[in-house]
């Protein structure tokens, strides 16, 4: 594809059954009822001149230059704001209009610099294209009366310009913060000619006020005022290609826009179904690690992790590393060895790693980064509806009438999903907000929850047994849908289980300190709300009992027939780009693809037949369990592809111990992350800018990724474990990334109509796509659950009991530490800590309540010491009323803090998904750092160290 | 494996497991632990002392010796 902008019909496209027939400039067009003329006439090819008219937003009107002519009408209106009537007659181009639209131009420029030859928007501009169409020739106000120009650019946001002189005060960049992003942070400060565009307060800049960063303004942008930095320092780009964004589980479509192998910029693609064109911080703007300094470029090994790295060739890699594997298979046996496979590579990235560990190490040791954060999800949902994954598409939160939000921060972890749940919530949509802290959702501009139930963390199940017992003991259960789509005899156990006076709200308000009135407040509006859809996240899945909480979810969907159909459901809000699709592949020790169990005799004979292996029968270990087999000395070898286990698994102590107990850690990486401290290989990773394959996001929806540029370290990730496999004995084959997707199509039902060349022409699909869904499932559960041989089964109610956390406060760890993330910085930060983004979050921050902070003598900016049962750390504190009494709360970014010394290995009773959520801990002042975090920056640096190569 | 983990581990499947009965408890249990545990998990905690066994847990044990 060549460089043109995207498409712009000048308003957004109206959804009616009506449709319109209108003519313009002679040309009959036909939209549905509600268009506008402006949309009308570009969609028949015209080209109707505007300023201040962008489709992602409402229109305004403002620019006067889209005037039309429409015949028996007066005047001329404006054609954004006026909608298509039957039989109307427009024209868009007469002398009147013509001379009208000059003469508004030629104010315009008056008040515009004449610099566009070194203008970064040049031939890249609305206004210049604009002029060029109106015919603009002479300015006769001349420029040297009162003007903006000269006003001084805002540069304070890393990655984009502001610059007033520039300015045509169209507006687009306020609306698009308020409609397509929802934070209001800009305004127009001033009136008439006096009127600025300004970022919050006067005397704010960009980076000081409420904007997020997340490009809407720069995208809607017709001039050069608010201009990404590296289009200016690069220049106009000149091809661009569509690919999927490697942050979050939201999946957002991009147009990367390049200059040769140069990355110019990323430009939300407006046809993308999983971001509908919107955008956040980090994958508009944060991909600069891909060129960073520190990325490692060539193979290296170390015999032992005391010594400096030595850089070698692949063929010596790979030799050495297929020579340790196997030495370790032949003398301890296939038990031995694991995988875990990446969470941030494509669905066939993460096939071929557990390929290699079932049919080449010949054990089923694999996991995945879903082990610590949405295993419980895999469990829970399998367990209830019949498959691993969410119900919806995100388009069906536009027909939610009830959102009900837990244990989920939308607004920092999947921003571009949170803006259009906040949009729903603007047009009346009502919210419940169940989550121990005061999220952003709680209360933001023009969106206030009509329920937060600040529960105290650990005790989900007990809050959604009590809405379950408000539901059933007040009559609000839909006993139509569920005699009709449930096993009414385990609905009726169930519902005598939260029947009984001891989960009523009033009695487990002592647990949970949720006021009952308010729950009770919360569980009526669900159940009698109209369409109640249900999203969550990690303060679901990250505990003792996640497993039942993702159940007692779906109970609850259950219970108030809020299943199947647009507007409803359960959707979990995946955190990594593609853990949906790592889980899909068959990531889980006891899973193949498609989920289904590694004992199943005629799967895994699928699979042996194909692969032309014997498979282990048994289920494999677990993360957590590899570490333990480890200490123990069962465990001895471990490939990990994209993970930093070290940083981002609970109990580090036990996670170092465990990686230096085994024989050769192989670490396939971008950097030498956290984990290499411990490995043996480094084998140097590729960027998703740099290879071709699919990703699958939070809605199951499968989105190409197309390569760029080429790998910066030579190899795509799946040719490195080709290669792997390949040296150690394995015939495999492959010559581009869609052959390993027919093998995954032919060997999973779900997956049995994907294919590249579909994918490459229907843009995406969701799964299951097969004979019984030729077309992909946007929503599932429609007829049935697909539970059962026939697919269409009956919805399983789980009895949840609460069962309370081991972990536990006391005197000496009175306070509760919850953990998650925040909007710049993604997951353990390996890439968002190389880049601008560093700028809002440098370092983790230890949020604590007024009260405890008193208590304790400290004051914002202090440093503390966060001590558990299982180690302590150091960070600054941040005095906030977010979190409650008795609560405290950090990320775990930044290396340097090692949020995860403190958290421990308490888990998830069904998946050992580790308890994030809940550790029980004492804060107090401290003068620096611990002995734990010098002793491990020293040995860091020392084990980072590569030894110098021969002089040449 | 160390068999005081895997005996907490255990334990804690068959609490969560409680809810359905004594019966039905006891083969989710040890269902869970065929369908989720490596054969070295299996074989330790069948190896290992089960006096600190929980009777549900306990029972689920035994059945994997079948």
């Amino acid at each position: 594809m060549g460089y043109e902008r995207q498409a712009d019909f000048g308003t957004p496209a109206v959804q009616s059954d009506e449709a319109v027939t209108l003519r313009i400039d002679g040309r009959d067009v036909t939209v549905p009822a509600g268009t506008s003329v402006m949309r009308a006439a570009a969609e028949c090819g015209g080209a109707i001149p505007s300023l201040c008219a962008t489709d992602s937003v409402k229109a305004f009107g403002s620019c006067r230059m889209c005037l039309v002519e429409i015949e028996g009408r007066r005047g001329t209106p404006a054609s954004c704001t006026t909608p298509v009537e039957p039989g109307m007659v427009v024209q868009t181009q007469t002398p009147l209009l013509q001379k009208l639209r000059k003469g508004v131009m030629e104010l315009y420029i008056s008040d515009h610099p004449l610099d566009c030859l070194t203008c970064s928007a040049n031939n890249d501009c609305e206004l210049q294209d604009t002029a060029a169409e109106v015919g603009l020739r002479d300015v006769r106000y001349g420029y040297a009366g009162e003007s903006h120009l000269g006003l001084p650019t805002d540069s304070s946001n890393p990655y984009f310009d502001f610059d007033p002189s520039k300015c045509i005060a169209c507006s687009r960049c306020v609306r698009a913060c308020d409609e397509v992003q929802g934070t209001f942070a800009l305004t127009i400060e001033g009136r008439g000619f006096d009127s600025k565009i300004s970022a919050g307060q006067s005397g704010d800049d960009f980076l000081s006020s409420e904007c997020v960063s997340c490009g809407a303004c720069v995208q809607a942008c017709p001039t050069a005022t608010l201009q990404e930095k590296a289009v200016a320092e690069i220049g106009k780009p000149e091809r661009a290609v569509i690919t999927t964004c490697a942050y979050c589980g939201v999946g957002c479509t991009f147009r990367a826009e390049m200059r040769g192998e140069q990355l110019v910029r990323m430009v939300p693609w407006k046809d993308g179904k999983a971001n509908r064109g919107h955008s956040c911080v980090k994958g508009r703007f944060a991909w600069g690690y891909a060129h960073h300094q520190d990325r490692i470029l060539d193979p290296m090994i170390r015999e032992s992790t005391d010594e400096p790295w030595r850089v070698v060739s692949w063929d010596e890699a790979l030799a050495y590393t297929a020579a340790r594997l196997s030495a370790i298979k032949d003398e301890y046996g296939a038990r031995a060895l694991g995988g875990i496979t990446s969470s941030r590579c494509t669905n066939e990235e993460t096939f071929l790693v557990q390929k290699l560990v079932r049919a080449g190490f010949g054990s089923n040791n694999v996991d995945t980064c879903a082990r610590v954060c949405h295993s419980p999800t895999g469990y829970g949902l399998k367990t209830t509806f019949g498959t691993s994954a969410g119900t919806q598409d995100f388009d069906s939160v536009m027909a939610a009438d009830v959102i009900l939000v837990i244990g989920a921060n939308p607004t920092d972890a999947h921003p571009v999903f949170a803006s259009r749940m906040k949009r729903r919530l603007r047009q009346g949509a009502k919210l419940i907000v169940i989550d121990p802290r005061r999220i952003d959702l709680v209360r933001s501009p023009h969106v206030q929850a009509a329920h937060h139930l600040p529960l105290q963390p650990g005790t989900n199940v007990a809050v959604l047994t009590a809405m379950a017992h408000v539901i059933v003991s007040e009559g609000l259960a839909n006993e139509e849908f569920i005699r009709a789509r449930c096993d009414w005899d385990e609905y009726q156990d169930w519902a005598r289980f939260v029947s009984d006076a001891r989960h009523s709200p009033e009695v487990l308000e002592a647990v949970t300190r949720v006021p009952a009135a308010e729950l009770r407040g919360a569980a009526r509006l669900y159940a009698t709300g109209g369409n109640g859809a249900i999203y969550y996240g990690l303060g679901v899945t990250e505990h003792s009992q996640g497993s039942s909480t993702v159940m007692a979810i779906a109970n609850l969907a259950m219970a108030t027939g809020n299943i199947g159909r647009p507007g409803v459901g359960v959707n979990p809000l995946r955190g990594q780009n593609n853990v949906q699709g790592a889980c899909d592949m068959g990531s889980f020790p006891h899973e193949l693809s498609g989920y289904r169990h590694i004992s199943d005799t005629a799967a895994r004979s699928l699979f042996e037949q194909d692969w032309g292996v014997t498979l282990d029968a048994e289920p494999g270990l677990r993360i957590p369990n590899m570490l333990d087999a480890a200490l123990d000395g069962s465990f001895r070898a471990i490939y990990i592809q994209g993970e930093d286990i070290l940083q981002s698994d609970p109990n580090t102590h036990h996670v170092a111990a465990g990686l230096k107990a085994m024989d050769v850690v192989i670490v396939h990486d971008l950097f030498l992350n956290e984990t290499a401290n411990y490995a043996h290989v480094f084998l140097p990773g590729s960027t998703f800018l740099e290879k071709n394959g699919t990703f699958t996001n939070a809605e199951r929806r499968i989105q190409l990724v197309r390569k760029v540029m080429e790998p910066a370290n030579g190899l795509e990730d799946w040719q490195v474990t080709q290669e792997l496999a390949r040296a150690m004995g394995l015939d495999w084959n492959y010559s581009h990334p869609s052959e390993i997707m027919d093998e995954i199509a032919r060997l999973t039902p779900t997956f049995a109509g994907v294919s590249f060349e579909r994918l490459d022409r229907e843009g995406s699909l969701q799964w299951p796509v097969n004979d019984k869904a030729p077309n992909g499932s946007p929503i599932m559960h429609v007829d049935g659950f697909v539970r059962g041989p026939d697919g269409k089964g009956k919805g399983k109610f789980v009895v949840t009991d609460y069962v309370p956390t081991d972990e536990r406060t006391g005197p000496r760890f009175p306070l509760l530490l919850t953990t998650g993330r925040i909007l710049s910085q993604y997951n353990v930060g390996a890439q968002t800590r190389r880049t601008g983004n560093t700028v809002w979050h440098d370092e983790d921050l230890l949020e604590i309540h007024p009260t405890d902070a008193e208590n304790r003598g400290l004051k914002t900016g202090d440093w503390v010491r966060l001590a558990s049962r299982t180690g302590e750390t150091t960070l600054r504190a941040e005095v906030t009323e977010r979190v409650a009494p008795g609560v405290v709360y950090t990320t775990f970014h930044h290396p340097a803090t090692q949020a995860n010394v403190v958290t421990t290995e308490f888990s998830d009773w069904a998946t050992n998904c580790p308890e994030y959520k809940v550790t029980a801990v004492q804060v107090a002042p401290s003068n620096g750092p611990t002995e734990w975090q010098e002793s491990y920056a020293s040995w860091s640096e020392k084990s980072r160290r590569i030894a110098p190569g021969p002089a040449e | 494996m160390d068999p005081a983990r895997l005996i907490y581990m255990a334990n804690q499947i068959a609490r969560n497991l409680a809810a359905q009965g004594e019966a039905a408890a006891i083969a989710a249990t040890a269902q869970h632990l065929r369908d989720f545990w490596d054969p070295r998990m299996k074989a330790a905690i069948l190896a290992a002392d089960h006096g600190a066994l929980e009777p549900i847990a306990r029972a689920a044990v035994e059945l994997l010796r079948n």
